[in-house]
């Protein structure tokens, strides 16, 4: 008879089986259990976050720089509810996590106990799937699915709520196999039809204006998506455009590449969008703030659409073919039976002329200045000092993550660290953190505006007690760009609670935590900061002045079509109708 | 700025999940969280076992709605099967209701020739009332209690649709 284990340490032997090395994590009374059997291990490392908002981002920072799931340990409770945010955020963004919670005994459960929260209902609707453990005897089976859930298919969070007497009562433990998982109608769609692939390799041989328009889909994918993408395009000869959250699968650097699309995305990919006569969408999701107005959407273009999420097809656009599968597998197939019927790629001379004549503008020059530090410059310049050690960047939200995805160019996957779909302004701190620890040799720097990085300050200690060298790089303009830059263009500049007030001094800041603090004020002095915050072999912060008042440009307003760009600041200033108020 | 409604059109689906605490919550919670129409829901164990259980629902929305519908339930981990069963054609639906009548003389008679019309079976009465049990589609439990109201109907409980496909075929 199998020797029965405490549910506490059911769940380490499983997290050890499942090949776990790092869990982030904050300790309290509904998970002692657990932490005692932590203790007594070596296996498995526990890094310490100060708020447990702080240990989700971290575990998916550390989950879409490494490609393996994030995990989170929290307690019950506010444990639980401060996880929240970034449960959701990686909901939103497709990133594989299990969040274990404690919660009070189950005796206790509905009884309004000390620190108790029906986490199962609150996190519901912010999971891929939730559980309950009643029953020591089942936890085992509920970890390894729980990982298998949140790794397969489209990727997910899912949270497993585990009860104080659960974690100390006993049961037998024993390696579970996928087949004997409980839940058996989970079988993700992987291969694609080989009916729609032919039909979508006829199409794209015959297209004359066709668009890879890639998404974030091709780097869960795998590495591996983003080499058959590369072959893909090449093969095909067909420019690419790419959304916030799919950077980095196609190298900047290719002729082929046009820049992100959508509200802040450049002239030629919006433009090209616009007017192609084919898009292949390849694990993307056609979100609002890429397709901009939906009616005037791309027209008069064909769409091909592969997605692992069968409720991603036809949710926004119809797609004239639907192809329910893992993005890299159907691009290998295509790829094979492009090769297989010996197509050869369009002359598309004429389509790449026109592209060029969009790039032509330049959509995303920025006023130069000898005065102040423009955002965008600053960006470029930090690209240029650091792209050759191939870096991972975080970044909070709002302008500066903007301006960042449109002037740092990315060459491979991974390097990317975003809140995409949530939106979650303090982030890219606790991302950082968690890149770092799951990429030890990597530069990690977290792109940050002056509002954002307050959100989850507090981790900096955390950076502090592993001695993770990551730097943050603060655009720190005084305001809540986005929030003002949305004022400006819908509420005639009416600022309202936009500027960043009562700042703290970000230099002494840093060094209270033990980081070294950085500031730079002068655009002649923005390459030797660079270089001093690069040369620091710790953790640094820099406090980087920029001109107060600039706007993320190109930018498509709400309500607009593509080709409705704004391009030029002289555009903004002014008031919208109810509408295009209402819209997101 | 006014919001413009879109035509709809109602579906009843039919989704096999597996019996576990909290799944009514997860699918109901579904239909909330994304804004979808709930008409009518049952729910009830159909194995031996008891690991499974079918859910009717009756839903109403605009054809891409209803696409995202089974979309999003089919994609739900504990979800086994979704089918449209009116999308895939012939199937029946019934519902049961009981009603409560109360009324004396003229009332109380044609009360009770009514129930007769629509083969709804007397399960309890007194001097002044009666409950009646009937069972059929939607429409005409309707027209039923419609009728009822003009007689002395003074309760309904329904127990919502339960349908499944018609033929030798299981879905």
């Amino acid at each position: 008879m199998t020797a029965e284990l405490s549910g506490a340490d059911i769940l380490i032997q499983a997290l050890t089986d499942l090949g776990v090395e790092v869990v982030f994590g904050y300790p309290g009374g509904a998970v002692l259990p657990i932490y005692d059997a932590l203790f007594k291990q070596k296996r498995i490392r526990h890094i310490l976050v100060r708020q447990e908002g702080g240990a989700a981002h971290a575990a998916e920072g550390y989950a879409r720089s490494t490609g393996k799931p994030g995990v989170v340990l929290v307690t019950s409770g506010p444990g639980a509810t401060n996880a929240v945010t970034g449960i959701t955020d990686a909901l939103m963004d497709s990133i594989p996590m299990v969040v274990i919670t404690g919660q009070v005994g189950t005796p206790l459960i509905g009884t309004d106990a000390f620190q108790e929260c029906d986490t199962v209902g609150i996190t519901r609707h912010c999971t891929k799937h939730n559980y309950l453990v009643k029953d020591p005897a089942k936890l085992g089976d509920i970890v390894h699915e729980a990982f298998h859930i949140a790794t397969s298919g489209r990727p997910g969070p899912v949270v497993i709520d585990l009860p104080k007497d659960v974690q100390v009562a006993t049961a037998p433990y024993r390696k579970p196999s996928i087949a004997s998982l409980p839940h058996k109608g989970y079988k993700p769609q992987i291969k694609a039809d080989t009916a729609l692939i032919e039909a979508a390799v006829e199409m794209i041989a015959a297209a004359e204006r066709p668009i890879f328009y890639t998404g974030g889909g091709v780097i869960n994918s795998g590495p591996m998506a983003s080499q058959v993408l590369r072959e893909l395009v090449r093969i095909t000869g067909a420019p690419v455009t790419s959304t916030l959250m799919g950077l980095g699968a196609f190298p900047a650097s290719s002729p082929q590449w046009l820049g992100m699309l959508g509200m802040h995305g450049t002239y030629e990919a919006n433009l090209a969008m616009n007017q192609a006569d084919l898009i292949i969408c390849l694990g993307a999701r056609f979100d609002d703030r890429v397709t901009g107005r939906l009616d005037a959407f791309s027209p008069n273009s064909k769409k091909i659409h592969v997605d692992i999420d069968r409720s991603s097809l036809n949710k926004i656009v119809r797609a004239d073919v639907a192809i329910l599968g893992d993005v890299g597998r159907a691009m290998e197939d295509m790829v094979k039976l492009w090769k297989g019927r010996q197509h050869q790629a369009q002359d598309l001379t004429a389509w790449f002329a026109r592209i060029d004549e969009w790039r032509a503008k330049k959509s995303l020059k920025y006023g130069p200045s000898t005065k102040e530090i423009m955002p965008q410059h600053a960006i470029r310049r930090l690209w240029e000092a650091t792209h050759a050690r191939k870096p991972i960047i975080s970044t909070e939200v709002g302008q500066h993550q903007m301006w960042a995805a449109q002037h740092f160019d990315f060459e491979g996957p991974n390097k990317w660290l975003t809140s995409g779909g949530l939106g979650t302004m303090g982030y890219g701190l606790p991302a950082a953190i968690g890149a770092q620890l799951g990429n030890p040799n990597a530069l990690v720097i977290d792109i940050a505006g002056e509002a954002s990085i307050q959100m989850n300050i507090q981790e900096l200690g955390t950076a502090t007690q592993y001695r993770l060298p990551i730097k943050v790089f603060i655009l720190n303009n005084e305001y809540m760009g986005m929030v003002r830059q949305w004022q400006d263009l819908t509420y005639s500049g009416r600022y309202s609670e936009s500027y960043s007030d009562a700042l703290p001094d970000f230099v002494k800041l840093a060094e209270a935590y033990g980081w070294m603090g950085l500031r730079i004020e002068d655009p002649a002095d923005l390459d030797d900061g660079i270089a001093a915050m690069l040369a620091h072999d710790g953790p640094v912060m820099v406090d980087c002045r920029v001109a107060k008042l600039a706007n993320c440009f190109p930018m498509i307003p709400s309500g607009a079509s593509h080709i409705d760009m704004i391009l030029e600041a002289d555009d903004v200033i002014g008031e919208m109708n109810d509408e295009a108020k209402a819209l997101v | 700025m006014h919001i413009q409604p879109e035509a709809i059109e109602r579906h009843t689906l039919s989704i096999t999940v597996d019996n576990e605490s909290g799944i009514l919550a997860r699918i109901a919670g579904l239909f909330s969280a994304r804004g979808y129409n709930i008409d009518s829901l049952t729910v009830a164990d159909i194995t031996e076992d008891e690991t499974i259980s079918r859910i009717t629902i009756v839903t109403t929305g605009t054809p891409g709605v209803i696409e995202q519908v089974v979309a999003q339930l089919d994609r739900m981990v504990p979800v086994h099967k979704v089918t449209d069963l009116t999308a895939l054609g012939p199937h029946v639906e019934r519902e049961l209701a009981l009603v409560k009548v109360v009324g004396t003389g003229d009332h109380r008679i044609e009360a009770l020739r009514l129930a007769e019309v629509y083969r709804a079976r007397v399960v309890d009465s007194t001097i002044s009332s009666f409950i009646f049990e009937v069972t059929g589609g939607t429409e005409k439990i309707d027209k039923f209690l419609e009728l009822m109201r003009e007689v002395g109907l003074v309760e309904v409980a329904r127990t919502g649709v339960a349908a499944i496909v018609r033929g030798r075929e299981a879905q």
